[in-house]
Parts: C-alpha cells; sequence; structure tokens
C-alpha cells in the first residue's frame, strides 16, 4: 500500500502528462504482481469493490475526534479523505509496523461483508502514516482524481512493452484484475491475450471548439454539419453471441460499461455493429431537456416506474462497425451512408438518425445555428448545444485530433450581476472562496434591492480567482458557517459578467427563475454595482424564450 | 482588576491603556511594542517604536534609517516599566529577534505572543514559557490537520530530490525573513557543503543573519550565474519568484516551497508546487495547544488565522476565549511575496 501511495502522492503534485506517464511505467516495471495489476485497475478504474460511502468515514472520524474541529478542518481542506488522513489520531507507541499491501486491501474489500468494513478500514487507518490514509480512503470511496485518466494510466502500461495505448484498449474490456496476462504479454513473456469480449469500446473521436474566425479556413464543401444534441454521448455495441442470442453493451464516452442502467435500450440493440451516438429521453417523439436526462442518470437503481417516466432513446450519429466490419477507416461520408442503412434496417423507435443540416455556405450554417427551430430541429431546437462539422473525408481516430471535427456551440447569454455570497470550493480550489452567489437589482420594499439569481464555480482564470478570493476576505460583511455575505452596495462591491445557457422558471429562488449553466465570464472591476442588470432584463430574456417555445407548439399544432 | 482593563483589543493591534502603548498595530502610532519584524507585525511610520535589536535592525533593512520616529532596543528578560504597566520580552523562537512581550499590571499577567513556534530552530532563540494570567496567541495553524513533522526529513526529501534529478535545478521558495535562513542552516546541518544560491531579495537579510553570528556557509547570488551551471543546485528564492520570468533562467527548474501550508496537498497543488516541503515556522495544532496549556493561562484571546476553532478547543478545556478581529495580520504571506518579487526585478 505503501508504494501505491507513493504513486498517487507523486501524482498529485505532477503536472505534465509526460512524468506522469515515467512515474507510472517506472512503477508497473519496479513493482511485482499482482499488486501492479491492482494499482493499474484502481487508475483505471476498473475495481468493483463496494465503495465505502463518505457518511461511513465520516462516523469513523467523529467517534475519534471532535465534531466541530473535524468540520472546521474539512471545510478548510476541501477534501473528505485528505482531512481524516490528516486528522487521524495515532499513537506512535501502539503502530504495528505491517501495513497491507494493495493486492490484500483489494482482495479483503472485494469480500469483506458491509458490517466489517468500519472496524477493519480503522485499523488499516491505525497502521497507515498520512499518505497511506489517504491514498486508501481515496481508494475504497472510489475517487482516486489523481489528474491521471484510464487512458494515460492504460498508455503508462503499454510502454512497458513499446506496445501503442490502443492495442490495450482493444483487449481490455475481456481482461480482469490484477492482469498478470497482459504484464506477462508487456514484457515479452507470452503471446498477446486473445480479445475475449464479443462487444468491446472503441476509443472515442472528440471535436475541438470552433470560432467564427477559424471557418475563413475552411471551405464549406469539405463538410457534413448535424446537430449537437445536449445528451450524453454512448457507445451502442452488439454482436451475435451464438445462434439467435444477441449481445448488447451501452458504454459512455470513456468506455465505461453503463448497459446495466439502460435495459429499455439495450433491448434495441439487435443488429451487430457499434453505432456512436447521443442518449437522449424522448417523450412523445420530442428530445427533452438535459435536466431530464440528468435525473435519470443519477438514479442507481433502474425501476419499472423510472424505465416508463425516462424512456431512453439513441441518436445516432456514426457507424463504427457493421457487421463483423470495421468502418473506422472508411471516409466519414461513406460511414454516415452506412448508418442510414443500418438504423432503416434496424428499425427500432428507440433509435434514429442523428438529422443533418443542409449547407452549401458558412452564411446559411450560422443562420441554422442562431435558429435551430427553423433549420430543420423543429420543436428539439430547445435541445440543440449546436452544431457539429466533420470533415466527409476524416476517418474515425481516437482522440481529439485537430481538424477533422469540430464542435460549435450556441453563443451563450450574458448579464452582469454582483456578487452577494462566497463560499469555499473543494479539491483544487479548497480554501479559495470559489463558489459564487450572485444577484441582480429588483424593486424592494426600501428601495432597489440585490436578489439572488445564480450559483457559478467555475469560468475564472487562477488568478481570477485569487483576486476575488482577496475580494471576498477583505470585503466580509457576514459569515454563515463556510459561506461569506460579501459587502453588495450600489458603490460598493464585485460586478460579475455571467454567461448562462438558458432560463427557466423556478419557484426555489426567490427571483423566479434560474439559469442553467451559469459561469463566470469577466470580472467587471471597472463596474460600480449599482450598474448591473436589473431582474427585469432577465425576465425579458426569460418571455422571448417562452415566445419562442410557444410559436413551436402552435405551428405543431396547425401541421397536425 | 479585568484584562481588558490592561489590554483593549482594536481593529488596528491591542492597545495598552495604562502604559500609553500598541502591540504590533496595523495603523501608525505613537508609541509602538514590535513583536517581530515581518512586514504584517512590523510596519513603518510609527512615533516610538521598543523592540529587540535585532527586530529593529529588521525593520531598518525593510524601510530605511527612517522607520520610526525614534528607536529603543530592548533585551531578552529585561524588565521596562511603561506608565503604570511593567513589560519585557521573551523569545518566540519564530524568527531572528522575534519575542513575545508580557505586561504586568498590579497581580495580572497577559502575555501577547506575536508569531512563534515552539520546534527548534538554529537561527533563533528557542521559544521560551512565560506563565500569564492571559495568553494572546496566533492561530496560523489552528486545526487538527496541521501537525508538522520534524523539519530535517523534509530537508532529507530535498536532498533526495537534488540527488535524483542532476540535472535539474531546485528553487526551493520561502518567506525572506527567517525560513529561507533556516532552510539554508538545515541543509548545512544535514550535510550539504555546496554552494547555495539566492535571489536577490534574499541577500540584505541573510547578509543580516550571517551578520549576527549564525553561520550559512557558501552562499552566491543566482544573477549573472551561467544557466548550465545552476543544474543540480539549490537556490532560495521568494514564492511568487518561481512563476515570474526570472525562473526561466534555471535548467528545468523543480519548483518546491517551505511552508507549513504544503500540509495541504490543494495548497500546494494551487501554487503549482511539485515538492512540497512542511516546514514551519508557526507552531502547529499539538504546539499551540500544548502552550496554551502550558501557560497556565484561563483566558485566550487569538489574533489571526484559524481562530474559531483555538477559540473551541479552548473553551472545550474550560477556558475563558475569544478570537480579536484585528484587521491585517496574516496576510503577510501574499504582501510580503509580491512586495519582494518587485523589490528583485532590479535584478
Amino acid at each position: 500500500m505503501n508504494r501505491f501511495a507513493e504513486l498517487l502522492d507523486r501524482l498529485t503534485y505532477e503536472q505534465s502528462r509526460n512524468n506522469k506517464l515515467r512515474l507510472m511505467t517506472d512503477y508497473f516495471r519496479r513493482i511485482e504482481d499482482p499488486e501492479r495489476g491492482f494499482a493499474l485497475a484502481a487508475l483505471t478504474g476498473s475495481l468493483s469493490f463496494q465503495h465505502a460511502k463518505a457518511g461511513m468515514i465520516r462516523a469513523l472520524i467523529a467517534e475519534r475526534t471532535d465534531p466541530v474541529l473535524f468540520a472546521l478542518s474539512y471545510d478548510y481542506v476541501g477534501d473528505l479523505s485528505e482531512t481524516v488522513a490528516l486528522m487521524w489520531p495515532i499513537d506512535p507507541s501502539q503502530r504495528p509496523n505491517a501495513t497491507p499491501s494493495l493486492a490484500e486491501v483489494v482482495e479483503t474489500l472485494s469480500t469483506l461483508g458491509k458490517a466489517q468494513l468500519p472496524a477493519r478500514l480503522a485499523r488499516w487507518l491505525d497502521v497507515l502514516d498520512e499518505t497511506g490514509r489517504w491514498a486508501l480512503l481515496k481508494l475504497v470511496t472510489g475517487g482516486l482524481r489523481v489528474g491521471v485518466s484510464a487512458r494515460l494510466a492504460k498508455t503508462a502500461a503499454a510502454a512497458l512493452g513499446d506496445k501503442d495505448v490502443h492495442d490495450i484498449e482493444v483487449l481490455w474490456p475481456g481482461l480482469i484484475p490484477p492482469y498478470t496476462d497482459l504484464f506477462a504479454w508487456l514484457e515479452g513473456r507470452t503471446e498477446k491475450p486473445a480479445p475475449r469480449h464479443a462487444v468491446p469500446f472503441r476509443p472515442a473521436m472528440l471535436a475541438h471548439a470552433l470560432e467564427e474566425t477559424d471557418l475563413a479556413g475552411l471551405a464549406p464543401a469539405d463538410f457534413i454539419a448535424e446537430w449537437k444534441w445536449d445528451g450524453t454521448r454512448v457507445q451502442a455495441v452488439a454482436a451475435d453471441d451464438g445462434p439467435e442470442k444477441m449481445q448488447a453493451r451501452l458504454y459512455s464516452r470513456t468506455g465505461e460499461d453503463i448497459s446495466k442502467s439502460f435495459p429499455d435500450l439495450i433491448e434495441s440493440l439487435r443488429l451487430p455493429g457499434a453505432i456512436d451516438g447521443e442518449l437522449l429521453i424522448l417523450r412523445e417523439g420530442r428530445v427533452q431537456s438535459f435536466n431530464v436526462l440528468q435525473q435519470r442518470l443519477n438514479r442507481k437503481t433502474v425501476t419499472g416506474k423510472l424505465l416508463e417516466e425516462f424512456p431512453a432513446h439513441l441518436r445516432a450519429y456514426d457507424l463504427l462497425v457493421d457487421g463483423d466490419e470495421d468502418l473506422r477507416e472508411r471516409p466519414f461520408a461513406e460511414r454516415r451512408t452506412r448508418l442510414e442503412a443500418f438504423v432503416k434496417r434496424l428499425n427500432d423507435p428507440r433509435v434514429d438518425l442523428s438529422p443533418l443540416i443542409p449547407f452549401t455556405t458558412w452564411d446559411e450554417l450560422i443562420a441554422a445555428r442562431a435558429d435551430p427551430a427553423s433549420a430543420g430541429a423543429g420543436p428539439d431546437a430547445d435541445a440543440v448545444e449546436g452544431v457539429m462539422l466533420k470533415r466527409r473525408d476524416a476517418p474515425y481516430v481516437p482522440g481529439r485530433p485537430k481538424g477533422p471535427w469540430w464542435k460549435w456551440k450556441r453563443d451563450p447569454m450574458i448579464a452582469d450581476a454582483v456578487l452577494m455570497y462566497a463560499q469555499r470550493g473543494h479539491g483544487k480550489r479548497s480554501s479559495f472562496y470559489s463558489d459564487y452567489t450572485f444577484g441582480v437589482w429588483t424593486a424592494g420594499e426600501n428601495g432597489d434591492e440585490l436578489v439572488p439569481v445564480g450559483k457559478a464555480y467555475f469560468g475564472f482564470t487562477d488568478q481570477e480567482l485569487r483576486e476575488i478570493d482577496r475580494f471576498v476576505r477583505r470585503n466580509t460583511v457576514d459569515r454563515f458557517g463556510p459561506v461569506r455575505e460579501v459587502v453588495h452596495e450600489a458603490d460598493q462591491g464585485l460586478v460579475l459578467e455571467v454567461a448562462f445557457e438558458g432560463l427557466a422558471r423556478s419557484t426555489r429562488h426567490k427571483s423566479g427563475l434560474a439559469m442553467r449553466f451559469p459561469r463566470i465570464n469577466r470580472l467587471r472591476w471597472d463596474k460600480p454595482p449599482r450598474e448591473a442588470d436589473r431582474l427585469e432584463t432577465l425576465e425579458k430574456m426569460l418571455q422571448s424564450i417562452e415566445q419562442r417555445a410557444g410559436r413551436q407548439n402552435q405551428m405543431e399544432l396547425v401541421v397536425k | 482588576m479585568r484584562p481588558e482593563d490592561i489590554l483593549v483589543p482594536t481593529p488596528s493591534g491591542v492597545c495598552c491603556k495604562r502604559g500609553d502603548f500598541h502591540i504590533d498595530p496595523t495603523r501608525p502610532v505613537d508609541r509602538a511594542l514590535i513583536t517581530h519584524g515581518h512586514s504584517d507585525h512590523a510596519r513603518a511610520g510609527h512615533g516610538a517604536v521598543l523592540a529587540t535589536q535585532e527586530t529593529l535592525d529588521l525593520m531598518r533593512l525593510r524601510y530605511g534609517e527612517n522607520f520610526a520616529g525614534t528607536t529603543q532596543a530592548v533585551r531578552y528578560g529585561e524588565t521596562l516599566t511603561l506608565g503604570g504597566a511593567t513589560v519585557s520580552f521573551h523569545p518566540a523562537g519564530h524568527v531572528l529577534g522575534s519575542a513575545q512581550i508580557r505586561v504586568e499590571c498590579g497581580d495580572l499577567r497577559v502575555v501577547a505572543s506575536g508569531d512563534y513556534k515552539d520546534r527548534p530552530d538554529p537561527t533563533c532563540a528557542p521559544f521560551e514559557l512565560v506563565p500569564c494570567d492571559v495568553f494572546i496567541t496566533e492561530a496560523t495553524f489552528g486545526l487538527p490537520v496541521f501537525r508538522h513533522h520534524d523539519a530535517e526529513g523534509e530537508i532529507a526529501k530535498l536532498l533526495r530530490s537534488v540527488a535524483l534529478f542532476p540535472e535539474r535545478a531546485h528553487l526551493v521558495g520561502a518567506y525572506s525573513l527567517g525560513k529561507a535562513q533556516r532552510v539554508i542552516a538545515l541543509l548545512r546541518r544535514a550535510g550539504y557543503n555546496a554552494p547555495i544560491y539566492l535571489h536577490g531579495a534574499m541577500d540584505s537579510i541573510t547578509r543580516y543573519y550571517q551578520s549576527r553570528g549564525i553561520e550559512l556557509g557558501e552562499l552566491r547570488l543566482v544573477r549573472g550565474t551561467d544557466k548550465a551551471a545552476l543544474a543540480g543546485t539549490i537556490t532560495i528564492c521568494p514564492p511568487t519568484a518561481m512563476k515570474d520570468l526570472w525562473a526561466r533562467r534555471f535548467p528545468d527548474p523543480v519548483a518546491a516551497f517551505a511552508s507549513g501550508w504544503m500540509r495541504v496537498r490543494a495548497r500546494a497543488r494551487q501554487g503549482g508546487i511539485e515538492l512540497p516541503l512542511v516546514i514551519s515556522d508557526h507552531a502547529d495544532w499539538d504546539g499551540l495547544t500544548a502552550t496554551i496549556t502550558a501557560t497556565g493561562a484561563s483566558e485566550i484571546w487569538v489574533t489571526h488565522g484559524q481562530e474559531d476553532a483555538l477559540v473551541h478547543w479552548s473553551q472545550s478545556r474550560g477556558l475563558k476565549a475569544q478570537p480579536l478581529d484585528i484587521v491585517g495580520y496574516g496576510d503577510e504571506d501574499d504582501e510580503e511575496a509580491v512586495a519582494e518579487a518587485t523589490e528583485s526585478d532590479a535584478e
């Protein structure tokens, strides 16, 4: 455990990708089986034991420390595992010298009953040092967050045998921790393990963000455009598994198997192949907002009621495999034709094609992006996050190559609001005031007053974070636990330019509306708070959104 | 007599009406008693200043000859009568010349700690425990997550890294008064005999330490040194200089930072630190709580830092405790570092 803890510790401080790779490859080289295999499993998120809940860890520390001191410490450190690791009371004279290995920890965790977990965990915490305790707690709660993606960890393992990470990705779904067969192959001691998995995940291709100015250098004729739907990107894979039997899997963009959460969609994957598409919730043929999808994504247990209320739908973008033919080397235009035929053959209401946006000039595309409803998205326009541009001749390449795919999101809305409250952040931002509640002006009983309209915790640079943090500390007028009230008067305070993706009515907020996806666009040190926007301005924005939606409903009625 | 009759906390520092003086005032006053030379405690512009010789010298280095109307040096343990109060200065173990200030009126004894640490430091007099009725303590690291290990272990970590990366330069961020000299002295004690390089902002204070008989070995200024010659060396610099253009003169530098804050990962990561060294000139949680207990004080005033936790702890031990909302202490890290970086760009 100590060596694994040391690796995690160094990874958290290392910023450079290359040095992270060096650290991991060096670890895989030095450390024996099965220890290194479990480390690879931990780094790729492939361990499947029942994770300890944060509540259990809190209970353990509550038995040992003063609750007020714990709360203040946690508020300061911003990370539960780290707080507990640092605070855990130790009697050095009582510490045995035997520390558990990572393999022992993982194997114990996968067999241990839930009731025995707290006592066992406490015993391990007693024998480990601070770094060991921190790593153990990260491991058992299931969130390492050391700035290493599964792909990077696999890349480091691949480097052990001068192999391409792609080879590992292909094998991966069939491999089981502690991967002794994989390491044996990487070290040239055995043949490549046979891919046992009939329905593997293929690493996804991702797009770069496009700025309007990029268009000048691109030729419209080289590209195909389609909507970027505001759902979640998935890969749906199916293959024959013996006669009359189909095996199907649904993977997240990162290759996580999410089939169990979507049995309704799995049933629809009846043709062998691999579709790259967007997971959406459709009700009566209409795409629901991301908020609705999120309600299903958040649910751990899948009930009949959930399936009925939140029917899953796959909107297909691309076809990677058709039958047993791998199409990824083919140009996108050809894959798209194959996809159209595939979806037609499948003929399932839960799977449809993402429509293309016809255009011959960039101006036409700009117009479509500005008003998706009139450009073919119709009543689903609110679920359009932007447009995707894909080169006709581009093969499907894993990763984020620059050039073949562009994503071009819709313009956000902007408002100037006044900072009212700040709360300390967690993780990377702990101890900085990084969560901001902001408000706009409205007429109150005693003249104008600020009413909160949203909360944002990103969009600013590290330098801006420091500046706001300093402002918060020097302009605190009241404290409520971790929250500070910051001066917000007509002539005193900080104006934040907030960008957001949409507005909705809300009964939860005093202002009566809620922003979607708000973030800090700019700091307006130059602007006195009295000049910030008023609630009426946001009301108008909301009304125009509603009018647009209303117009669409009417159009539908007319068509019907 | 009540403690408030002797010392009154005000937003600009603790004021003694009977003695007609302030302790570490953050605004100019007629008469100031200064605990130590850090800029948030020792400010320029007071009428008369009473402090240890070292603190006065350090203020002069920082602010120039005319930093105060008049000055008076006091020795550790020497007793002075100021108006209706008797005062004496006692080692605080924080930096060279740092002192706790004891104020006695009638049968009531109050000790203002300034900043202090109860750990050994080869560059200053060791902390002296001063029994009192009211103890005014700092709380920079006043949370139980702050438990500093021996500084020697952290120095060993630095030396291992230097051995591991002989082709890279090691930049150790350290506050220029106290921490920088302590790190150098600890490196020497660990047997590191190679020249240690200094950022220009550290130069005058470090030379002052040497003039007071503190052995720091061979020191060189970075200025004018060839990039290749800096491979495998250790340079001490203000924390902000590591992110400055200044740092580009080093071959693939490893960013280290010697500070008690390095105990918390997020703090190290926020600063882009690769090699955090938990070396603190403040008492850690165990040090604060042990000192509070050992003074025998029945009333605790907490000046700055994580005052909530220390007040809570004191109250849970049956002590009377309150936070003092003094504006301006504890911001020193940022401001001092920034000031240093600007000074240094004369290079």
